[in-house]
């Protein structure tokens, strides 16, 4: 009755999924991001100094 | 250093999560990154929503995820454009320390639905609580369990896992065998 309902893993199966998730998952937010994100706030930052300049 | 008079200040140290994030969540990565900017823009715009004090990461996943779903719904568009990014721009390492060979790890995470990718990546990896991904995904804890069980469960089964022994496997030939089908000697 206990044995795999709905096909969810084992506790140290689903331990080792998570270690893994967190690999992949850091290997990724490792690889660094492409400038434009960073342009992009700039770009947001100095719209916005503008508005307020033009606002005064 | 969380100090910030301004909150949006914090936006850049979120980057690299927020793209790892649209990376699982779309497994494209010229709709990850569309999807990252659109997600600065509206944090930015909608920076008084935020209460300081509050987890921002939670919050900008909030928004990411959200914009997301609405992307796909607008697209109508259930079949997704997979470009593989989310597997080959990972830089691969051998396993010789007997866990998962990445590659295939990364494969069969990218098969997984939306909403189970989505809940392990929350709770998985990110290390969000089942109550705050909840709150995130806006459902009910007992659906977030689910959804994170069920996507170990597929992981388990599309990597062979589930006989247990062969986590404890070492070396590269061994693994080959098992991803090829040879489950039948365990």
């Amino acid at each position: 009755m206990t044995e795999q309902n709905d096909s969810e893993p084992r506790p140290h199966v689903a331990a080792q999924i998570d270690e893994n998730l967190k690999r992949v998952y850091g290997e990724v937010a490792r690889e660094g991001v492409p400038d434009r994100f960073r342009d992009l706030i700039a770009q947001l930052k100095a719209r916005e100094v503008d508005q307020s300049e033009d606002a005064q | 250093m969380s100090d910030h008079p301004d909150p949006r200040d914090e936006l850049v140290d979120h980057l690299p999560a927020l793209r790892a994030f649209a990376l699982s969540l779309t497994r494209n990565g010229a709709a990850a990154d569309d999807l990252v900017q659109d997600t600065i823009v509206k944090a930015w715009t909608n920076i008084e929503k935020f209460q300081a004090g509050t987890n921002m990461r939670a919050w900008l996943f909030t928004i990411l995820r959200n914009t997301f779903y609405s992307n796909r719904r607008k697209a109508k568009r259930e079949v997704a454009d997979v470009d593989g990014v989310f597997t080959a721009s990972l830089s691969e390492k051998p396993a010789h320390d007997g866990r998962l060979q990445m590659t295939d790890f990364k494969k069969a995470f990218e098969q997984l639905p939306d909403e189970q990718r989505e809940a392990l990546i929350l709770v998985g990896a990110q290390g969000f609580s089942y109550e705050e991904a909840a709150a995130m995904c806006g459902c009910a804890i007992g659906t977030i369990k689910s959804r994170a069980n069920r996507g170990r469960g597929k992981l388990a089964e599309l990597l062979q896992l589930e006989d247990g022994e062969e986590l404890t496997m070492t070396d590269n030939a061994t693994m080959a065998v098992i991803a090829q089908g040879g489950q039948g000697s365990f």
